[in-house]
């Protein structure tokens, strides 16, 4: 696993801060680090903070939302967090969107939502 | 109009996906050097990384140049390689194409994130993209 991402559990949470700069290499290392570890950890959702991320290209797109579509079949929901609006905006002009990622502003936001889920 | 004149900021070798964050990250100096607001950067290092990707994955590696111009106030980058070119243009624009499994959003994505886009390629004698924001 390279340093570019870290994976911590919280609360059966995968929480993965992505670093800026991540590479295409260190994406695909973390996408395939991140579907053993939710099942290895039972992990009810993953997290993905991406507010270091200066641009989302087509490319970091699609291995986000491969992620989430994995994940779901793991039976964990994906958080995406953290995007800042001028990456929004690129990747709507883009024509991407993250179909199986629910989107919150940030962890604080996406663990509310899981723990209202779990209550509910 | 892209401006044929402009100030070489440097010549970047496009080899392998770590060449791809430099150039972008030259390119997004550059512009908040000069002012950019955050979501004109954003778009246009964006489409710098669509290509300069391009170049590594599809070209069999290449150059990127960046240049600054000052009447009108602009950034320009031109990446080209000497892969094996893109045969349908027209087909390549539109979202959807791709030879190589990804997503095939890339080029025409990167087209409507600059202000200027041109495209120069010949079947087998590769590829040049001039990418162009004002600023």
């Amino acid at each position: 696993m390279s340093s570019a991402s870290a994976i911590y559990l919280v609360e059966g949470v995968l929480l993965v801060a992505i670093q800026e700069d991540i590479s295409d290499t260190d994406i695909l290392d973390l996408q395939e680090a991140l579907s053993e570890r939710v099942v290895d950890e039972a992990a009810r959702a993953v997290v993905m903070d991406i507010s270091a991320l200066e641009i989302v290209d087509t490319f970091v797109g699609r291995i986000l939302a491969q992620l989430a579509s994995v994940s779901k079949l793991l039976d964990a929901q994906t958080y995406v967090v953290g995007m800042r609006p001028a990456v929004a905006m690129t990747l709507v002009e883009l024509g991407m969107d993250l179909p199986e990622s629910k989107t919150a502003l940030s962890l604080t936001h996406a663990l509310k939502d899981l723990r209202g889920e779990s209550r509910g | 109009m892209i401006p044929t004149d402009g100030v070489l900021v440097g010549v970047y070798a496009l080899i392998r996906d770590r060449d791809v964050i430099q150039v972008r990250r030259i390119a997004g100096h550059q512009m908040d050097q000069r002012g950019a607001r955050t979501v004109q950067k954003t778009r246009f290092v964006t489409a710098v990384s669509e290509i300069a990707r391009n170049v590594v994955m599809h070209g069999g590696g290449g150059e990127a140049r960046i240049y600054i111009h000052s009447a009108p106030s602009a950034i320009s980058v031109i990446c080209t390689d000497n892969g094996p070119g893109i045969a349908d243009m027209q087909a390549a624009f539109r979202d959807g194409f791709s030879t190589a499994g990804s997503m095939g959003r890339g080029l025409g994505g990167a087209k409507r994130l600059s202000d200027e886009l041109e495209l120069v390629s010949e079947d087998g004698k590769g590829t040049r993209v001039t990418m162009m924001a004002r600023i």
